[in-house]
């Protein structure tokens, strides 16, 4: 009864409406009585001509004012998971997005030029009983495919800007505002990392450790160089017995370059209509993130940032993308029964005490804590919260996709 | 000092040997439990069970190697096991933080799900689903490295720090402790002070302490290690492992079926140990008494030193100076005053060559109960090897494990080895104390009574 927006389907300049279905379940037949509410995307603004709505069917009429293609998106709490998507709006056009929202806190926000970060983002709160709804698995699934992938192109999105600002600072030579920009442009990276994993070499080029890069005997590239570089007294420290020498500019120009580069395949990858996730890869990839907080080379050791000792700050975004890896199927999961609704609820008390916990130790506009002045105590009190959340999480492929 | 009167064990309603096992032991164990009959005396094993319930499940073939590994020990009884359990070959013990966020429900939420895996778990069968028959999308409910494993006499004995009984310090640096977040606070009995620090202790904090314990004893070191992983891996969410040791080799007997094992530096040790036969001495020295609070009757405290040996200087030393040290010959164990390994030291026999046979500062003139106004204490240590450190030195050692009715027991003991000649060959770094509650009866959890 609905259809789905089709990556790049410019074509459908028809309103086409995607399902929005927060509850991974579908309306009873006759949605006639959607909530109709209008959308103005201009260059620097987001306009919902109303704040609230009935939960329920609601369907975004998105009109496009500005003279770039742009983008909708409905939003949780978090101003994460994405809950609803309409894009490639073209100048002058409007688009449908109908979302089955239940009650609750949400987020709405436009991206003209579908790049960078959303702009005009605004609270819109959904009043009222949830809508009873049909358990349609299949149907649930796609959506929470669709929602997820279109996360990760919204995460990349944000990213190709700031890698831009970023390596520009850094081969201008502005250092300190290189190092200001470094654990912020990671942000996006780290939410999405094991999907950019599953792209073969790109990772390594974009995100391997020094340690990692020569053990495997590839040219130590990406993030990493350039803050073994910005950090080049710690460098020294960690490696002592090297003769690490500060790159020139011609060399920070080529490294720059390189990273610019990475970040713009790791674009086209995901924009492609080809590029698609399954279930498991969310629900997998949940665990995935949190397995790259606490690896041995992870941030939990301190071993990732070993130079700018800024590992907080991806501890926090690896731990957002797995929240939103769980909310994106967690309808799915609290409609499995008992043991999946119980599994929901403990699992969601755990990134509260977890995100809680990190909350502590500074957020990304006022700074995180210099990890190297986390004590050994605070680290294993973050590890066992880390343990308490990923121990309900790890059951989560079996909730979704192992019980009916 | 506790010296309180005590209810006759063998009386215990809960007591396998006076009321019937709850859980009867397997049918392999019949022919040991006869063997041990035959063995000892009908009469030393009747007052042997009357004294350890649970623990007389066990394989008698107890300190003949290989030959126990099918036993199994009750869990339950009017007393934990592994105290006065024949003392298995191999030890993994653990220590455990609770999370900040953790309170009374938590925590008795823990010790009912402990109590439910330990049951399993000493039974030698896997928790859950099993660790090879769940749903092949979930991570396996047991962790499966023990599957097919024989039970291996596993005893699991859990104890409770002081921190539980008082305002909590956080992990974060400079917040507010939390006021008595268990509850417990009027519940901490008088005698259960914290150790002092003691002459010659270099304790690291990261191998010290712990809010809960569990010493797992078993003669299949994987079996020890399978019972503390899982039972981590149970606590995630409400406690954290703190610190964990392995040990292997025995240094102490625990029943007279037993040998005298020998520690690292070559001697036999714990020789005039407590015997799970020494029913009085048990009830004097290592059980708390009847007016100790419900859940600690028939209860115990645990400590346990972590005692670095620096072995390479104490191999350069000669045999008659190890022996001058220690008190006893190398050989047999037996007093340098002269006899046998169980004859009494005679601490005033003189030497041919003059002074005492038995040096004054000597490790067993200083630790024995008759110059320590006759306290005891029941000793369970193992020895333990921690691969090496920076400098190639062997990072070896003695995990002391001691059981007694109270604290200053241990206190005064070890206040009285300040001048003992063994202290230039070790080093105390690790240090902990718990209260063990007493034994867990059928449909209880552990520690249940301290929270009614």
């Amino acid at each position: 009864m609905t259809s789905k927006i089709t990556r790049g389907s410019a074509a459908a300049a028809v309103a086409a409406t995607t399902a929005l279905v927060l509850s991974g379940c579908v309306p009873n037949a006759g949605t006639g009585s959607a909530t109709l509410i209008d959308v103005v995307s201009s260059a620097d603004n987001c306009e919902v001509s109303v704040a609230t709505a009935s939960a329920g069917p609601i369907t975004f009429s998105v009109k496009n004012d500005g003279n770039q293609v742009t983008e909708f998106y409905v939003l949780g709490s978090n101003q994460l998971t994405i809950v609803g998507e309409v894009e490639n709006i073209a100048p002058g056009a409007t688009r449908e997005l109908t979302v089955v929202a239940d009650p609750g806190e949400y987020f709405t926000e436009c991206k003209p030029g579908m790049i960078g970060s959303g702009i005009g983002t605004a609270a819109f709160a959904v009043t009222g009983e949830a809508a009873t709804v049909d358990a349609d698995q299949q149907a649930a699934a796609d959506e929470a495919v669709a929602n997820y992938v279109a996360y990760v192109k919204s995460q990349v999105e944000e990213l190709v800007p700031q890698v831009d600002e970023f390596v520009a600072a850094y081969v201008a030579g502005d250092d300190d505002e290189a190092r200001r920009l470094f654990p912020l442009t990671r942000i996006s990276y780290e939410r999405i990392e094991p999907t950019a994993e599953q792209f073969g070499d790109l990772d390594p080029q974009i995100d391997y450790r020094k340690p990692g890069a020569e053990a495997k005997g590839l040219e130590f590239t990406g993030f990493h160089r350039i803050e073994m570089d910005l950090w080049l007294d710690q460098a020294r420290e960690n490696y002592p017995d090297e003769d690490l020498q500060p790159l020139s500019a011609a060399e920070r120009q080529e490294v720059g370059d390189q990273l610019v580069a990475n970040i713009g395949e790791l674009h086209a990858l995901v924009a492609s209509d080809e590029f698609t996730l399954t279930l498991s890869d969310i629900t997998n990839g949940a665990v995935g993130l949190l397995d790259e907080v606490s690896a041995p080379d992870g941030k939990l050791p301190g071993e990732e940032n070993e130079f700018a000792h800024t590992d907080l700050y991806d501890f926090r975004a690896n731990v957002e993308g797995a929240q939103v890896a769980f909310d994106t199927v967690r309808r799915i999961a609290a409609a499995r029964g008992e043991d999946g609704a119980t599994l929901v609820e403990e699992i969601d008390a755990q990134f509260t005490a977890m995100l809680a916990l990190l909350a502590e130790y500074g957020d990304y506009e006022t700074g995180f804590v210099d990890y190297s002045l986390v004590t050994q105590a605070e680290r294993n009190e973050l590890g066992a919260q880390l343990n308490a959340l990923s121990e309900p999480l790890s059951q989560l492929t079996n909730v979704v996709l192992g019980l009916s | 000092m506790r010296r309180a009167p005590h209810s006759d064990d063998a009386d215990s309603p809960v007591d396998p040997a006076s009321a019937g096992s709850p859980e009867p032991a397997d049918a392999v164990l019949r022919p040991s439990r006869r063997a041990l009959f035959t063995a000892v005396g009908a009469g030393a094993a009747g007052l042997a069970i009357g004294a350890t319930g649970g623990a007389l499940a066990a394989s008698a073939a107890s300190g003949t190697k290989g030959a126990t590994s099918t036993g199994s020990v009750a869990f339950e009884g009017a007393h934990q096991a592994g105290i006065v359990t024949p003392a298995q070959d191999h030890l993994h013990f653990a220590a455990f933080d609770l999370l900040r966020s953790a309170g009374r429900e938590q925590l008795i939420a823990l010790l009912q799900e402990w109590t439910e895996a330990a049951r399993r778990l000493v039974r030698g069968e896997d928790l859950g689903d099993g660790a090879v028959d769940g749903a092949p999308l979930a991570p396996p409910d047991d962790t499966g490295e023990a599957h097919g494993l024989a039970a291996s006499n596993l005893t699991l004995t859990f104890g409770l720090g002081r921190a539980l009984f008082a305002d909590r310090a956080t992990g974060t640096s400079g917040a507010t402790p939390i006021a008595d977040p268990f509850g417990l606070r009027d519940r901490m009995p008088a005698e259960f002070e914290p150790l002092p620090s003691f002459a010659f202790d270099l304790l690291q904090e990261a191998v010290s302490g712990g809010d809960l314990c569990i010493q797992a004893c078993a003669d299949d070191p994987q079996v020890a290690v399978h019972a503390i992983r899982n039972l981590t891996r149970i606590a995630m969410g409400t406690a954290h492992l703190r610190w964990s040791q392995l040990g292997f080799g025995r240094t102490s007997s625990t029943s007279h079926e037993q040998q005298t094992p020998r520690n690292l530096f070559g001697f036999k040790d714990g020789t005039a140990n407590i015997m799970a036969e020494d029913t009085a001495a048990l009830r004097e020295s290592v059980w708390v008494g009847d007016d100790a609070p419900a859940w600690l009757r028939g209860g115990s405290y645990l400590v346990t030193r972590k005692i670095a040996m620096t072995i390479e200087t104490w191999d350069r030393s000669s045999l008659s100076e190890q022996e001058r040290i220690i008190g006893r010959s190398k050989g047999e164990g037996g007093p340098l005053s002269g006899g046998a390994e169980f004859d009494a030291p005679d601490f005033a026999a003189v030497h041919t060559s003059g002074g005492t046979a038995i040096d004054r500062d000597a490790h067993v003139a200083l630790a024995h109960p008759d110059r320590n106004d006759g306290m005891r204490m029941l000793r369970r240590g193992y020895n333990y090897v921690d691969g090496s450190n920076d400098l190639g030195q062997l990072g070896a050692g003695l995990f002391f494990i001691a059981y007694q009715s109270d604290p200053a027991v241990f206190v005064r003991v070890q206040n009285s080895l300040k001048s003992d000649l063994m202290n230039e060959y070790i080093r105390h770094i690790g240090s902990g104390l718990w209260a063990v509650p007493g034994g867990v009866g059928p449909g209880e959890y552990l520690a249940q009574r301290l929270f009614d």
